[in-house]
């Protein structure tokens, strides 16, 4: 506590969250260098790409010229820079469309995706969390244990397998590729991603299950606890009024990191069941030596990440007295 | 007053399942009667059960416990068979308040919220209505500012304040039982004064029935009208405070009360002669960025200078944030002073740890407080104590073995221990450990920093009497750190006060036994609660200060804003002087040598 009492008492927080977010820009203009020279270390480029195997060396250095990849590697980078900050990362060297177009022809599926399986397993995960942090060290919370250990451990091509087995070939309930048709109706909207939802959940589910009951345990065995059972305070309102204000910090940290992985590492689901998405539009990319449209995707990833963990940090900042009074 | 008892306790007892599952009674067969608007104390050492058995009232055991017996307080009985069960009451019909405030609120929700979360969730009065009592019960608790202190978060208050507030907390149901579990062990003695005097009051004016639970006879005789003196779970004796305090029957009780009242254990005093062996000369330290004239931006030591002679033992008291364990980490190195020289054999030593050479760092031990984070827990005792034999000395083998079993005879522990782990041992003997650890260097002089705070009495009596013996044979010096000033002066011949990292006065030991003080160490002393009935009532309310609202500056007196004595026109525009008095001891104070006398009634 200082003595001279700020002017404005959001003026603590705000100094400390625009730091923050400065540190995140700077984090962005590191990464987006990591990322041109990391792409400009892959083998082959786009003219090799384009023009095949038979190309002579000639018309790869043609197509190159024609590309600008022949030009100084720094002046590549700032120009790209340069149009990334003004909304324009160039134009795909494979699709020959802006990088622009393609990605919000994609972006809105994964939002989508994204939203859905966030929806479907927060909840679940506060529910395992709480659950299994109150019944701490008794058969339920060691069944829940087992439980989200085995979903953390099975690998999600496995889980995705499993379930279009089940759903798809044995049981005939849901389609095994997810193809959302034109102005859908409800019910075909949540058939579509019912699968897709149920196999990207098992892991966010099982990972913020146990950072939740992580999170609350630490937070129970403090002493405010046992004078707050001490007031009559019933369990309900020790965990909704008196823990969980305190576990705040933590939890939303594991949910941006959760989040930002719905985001950009769904590749596994988006391959499984044909679904066009952010992850296997960047995939693509990769194997097709696209490298506007794999460094659009690249920054558009820790951006997102960037963005969610700053959001996580505001949230702890302002659900904490102390941070919050500077 | 009516035949039935308002709490009766028959036969309880408390079991927990050891590590090994073995059932293993921690309360056993306990009984006792409180009256209706008495106090009763539950007194005893940790580990005596007199928490458990606070608890056990509300029908509430810490986890895995189990009680048993019969337990009734008004018509509620554990089991409910009254009409009422015990966990029903709790913070409704029986409130608590908890030893560590500061810990016991939570930190992310505004006081009044919590003060009055008892009242609503037992539906006992309106929001406005428990508002409005507790801005009474504020007052009431002389708390500053009782309109709007409610709406701080707990960081935002001294550690005093909080327990006032949680008092306020328990009381804001008007309930029939208020249990106080060490409310004040936290506390500094000056804060447990104004404390005390403020639960005493409201305790009255509520007319509830009172369990006070501590390890402290001398504040239970103010606070209790029966005392049930417990040891190991079983009860020893149970009788009115007078008479446990005069004419005790058990055994028990004669140890707590003797070692309630410490004996002097150093040596007479001797001048000491020739150059000193440490010298701590005009040292300011502090945290954050330093100034042009060598400041830090939060100073926390202002021009400190004392010496300690070969073999002395020199005591650092003063009230918490007085900056004595800071002296402690300066001549350790781990702070280095903006200011200043830390001398040893009249050598200067380097201002941090990396320049100093490994003769000068074994020279200079530290031992800290707290023997649990001190020492590592997964070390056996002969790996932590070999290790600075190897370290220091470079002794390994049979040579080290050796070392360990002297090292472990000098702190009166078997040999065998050196196999155990830290976690295995007392607390005492745990302590124990840490000096060896530091005795293991062979140092010239070890820094004690609150080494026997975290102690039960009959313990700390054996620490600082294992102190005074190895000073004795191996004539290492001591700075001894402490917020207790009886314990000081058990083992210190030479004592420095600190106020707000200002020496205010230094002497030789006889010279705190009668006035002259300055006026904070009088209020030190005069803080420390005396084995008798009537102390608290006896100690006036202190005087209001002349000048409370002056804002504290680092050129004048540093006490001025507490000081029931300062002098208008002197005390708040220029520095005191530092006086030498009659009795040799140097006080820094405006106020003459008569005058200080003349004051103390």
């Amino acid at each position: 506590m200082s003595a001279a009492s700020p002017a404005s008492p959001w003026r603590g927080p705000l100094t400390l969250i625009a730091k923050r977010v400065g540190m995140a820009f700077v984090t962005l203009v590191l990464v987006s260098a990591v990322i041109f020279t990391i792409s400009g270390l892959l083998p082959g480029d786009a003219a090799q790409e384009v023009l095949g195997q038979g190309a002579t060396p000639e018309q790869i250095a043609a197509l190159r010229h024609e590309m600008g990849l022949d030009r100084p590697a720094l002046l590549r980078y700032l120009e790209w820079l340069k149009g990334i900050a003004s909304g324009d990362p160039g134009d795909s060297l494979v699709a020959n469309m802006p990088v622009a177009d393609i990605i919000s022809e994609r972006l809105p599926n994964t939002l989508v995706l994204a939203g859905l399986t966030t929806l479907f397993a927060v909840p679940i995960a506060f529910l395992i969390g709480i659950w299994s942090a109150v019944t701490r060290g008794r058969s339920a919370d060691r069944a829940l244990n087992l439980m989200t250990l085995a979903m953390v451990a099975l690998p999600e091509f496995l889980v995705a397998t499993i379930a279009v087995l089940v759903f798809s070939v044995k049981l005939l309930w849901l389609p095994s590729i997810t193809i959302v048709p034109q102005d859908p109706t409800l019910g075909e909207f949540l058939r579509a991603y019912a699968m897709p939802v149920l196999v990207l959940g098992v892991g966010v589910i099982a990972q913020l299950g146990r950072m939740i009951r992580a999170a609350i345990i630490a937070e129970l065995d403090r002493p405010y606890v046992e004078m707050a059972r001490l007031k009559g305070v019933s369990p309900r309102r020790l965990i909704f009024r008196h823990v969980l204000p305190n576990a705040v910090g933590p939890i939303v940290n594991a949910m941006a990191l959760s989040l930002s992985y719905l985001f950009g590492g769904a590749i596994i689901v988006e391959t499984i069941f044909s679904y066009p998405g952010l992850a296997s539009l960047m995939v693509n990319a990769v194997t097709s030596r696209d490298m506007p449209l794999l460094q659009a995707c690249a920054m558009l990833f820790c951006a997102t990440y960037l963005l969610l963990v700053l959001i996580a940090d505001t949230v702890a900042i302002l659900a904490n007295p102390r941070l919050r009074q500077g | 007053m009516s035949a039935s008892p308002h709490v009766a306790v028959r036969n309880l007892c408390v079991t927990v399942r050891t590590p090994e599952g073995e059932p293993l009674r921690i309360v056993d067969g306990v009984s006792f009667d409180i009256q209706r608007g008495d106090v009763l104390a539950l007194i005893g050492e940790s580990g005596s059960g007199k928490t458990t058995i606070a608890l056990a009232l509300m029908g509430y055991a810490r986890s895995g416990a189990q009680i048993s017996g019969e337990i009734r307080v008004g018509d509620a009985t554990f089991e409910g068979s009254g009409g009422a069960t015990l966990a029903a009451q709790r913070g409704n019909r029986i409130t608590y308040v908890a030893q560590s405030a500061a810990a016991a609120f939570n930190p992310s929700r505004r006081v009044i919220e919590q003060v009055i979360e008892p009242a609503l969730i037992h539906g006992t009065a309106t929001a406005a209505e428990a508002r409005a009592h507790a801005v009474s019960l504020f007052e009431a608790l002389a708390l500053p500012n009782p309109k709007t202190i409610g709406s701080r978060y707990p960081h935002e208050l001294s550690g005093g304040q909080l327990q006032r507030l949680m008092a306020a907390m328990a009381l804001i149901t008007r309930p029939d039982l208020v249990i106080f579990d060490e409310p004040t062990t936290a506390l500094d003695v000056t804060t447990q004064v104004e404390v005390l005097q403020a639960f005493r009051k409201v305790v009255r004016e509520q007319g509830a029935t009172g369990v006070y639970v501590s390890h402290d006879l001398a504040v239970v005789a103010q606070m209790a009208d029966q005392i049930l003196v417990l040891n190991r779970g079983t009860v020893r004796e149970q009788n009115s405070v007078q008479a446990v305090l005069e004419t005790p029957v058990d055994d028990y009780t004669r140890t707590l009360l003797a070692a309630a009242r410490p004996v002097i254990k150093a040596a007479t005093p001797q001048v000491a002669v020739g150059e000193p062996l440490l010298s701590i000369t005009g040292v300011h330290a502090g945290y954050g960025p330093i100034d042009r004239n060598g400041r830090a931006a939060h100073p926390v030591l202002t021009d400190v200078t004392m010496n300690i002679g070969r073999g002395a033992a020199v005591g650092v008291i003063g009230e918490s944030g007085s900056g004595k364990s800071t002296v402690a980490r300066v001549v350790a190195g781990l702070l280095a002073p903006t200011a200043g020289t830390v001398s040893l054999d009249g050598e200067p030593l380097a201002p941090a740890l990396d320049g100093r050479t490994r003769e000068q760092l074994r020279r200079i031990q530290i031992v800290f407080q707290n023997a649990d984070i001190a020492l590592n827990p997964a070390h056996s005792v002969g790996e932590i104590l070999g290790r600075v034999l190897r370290f220091y000395h470079g002794t390994s083998g049979d040579q080290a073995r050796q070392g360990v079993a002297e090292l472990l005879d000098l702190i009166r522990l078997p040999a065998g221990i050196a196999d155990r782990r830290c976690d295995e041992l007392s607390g005492g003997q745990k302590q124990r450990v840490n000096l060896a650890r530091a005795l293991a260097a062979k140092p010239d002089v070890i820094l004690c920093d609150e080494v026997t705070s975290a102690l039960d009495t009959v313990v700390r009596e054996a620490i600082l009497e294992l102190l005074a013996e190895l000073r004795r044979d191996l004539g290492v010096a001591y700075l001894f750190i402490s917020h207790d000033i009886a314990t000081v002066k058990a083992l210190c011949d030479e004592i420095v006060v600190l106020y707000k990292g200002t020496r205010v006065e230094s002497g030789l030991r006889d010279t705190y036994a009668a006035p002259p003080f300055h006026p904070y160490t009088d209020l030190l002393i005069s803080s420390v609660p005396e084995l008798r009935t009537d102390w608290l009532t006896g100690v006036g309310l202190q005087s209001s200060a002349p000048f409370a609202n002056l804002h504290e500056s680092p050129d004048l007196c540093r006490f001025v804003p507490r000081c029931p004595v300062a002098i208008a026109g002197k005390c708040d525009v220029a520095p005191p002087p530092l006086r030498l008095m009659t009795a040799g001891n140097s006080v820094l104070c405006h106020r003459a040598e008569a005058e200080l006398i003349r004051m103390h009634p």
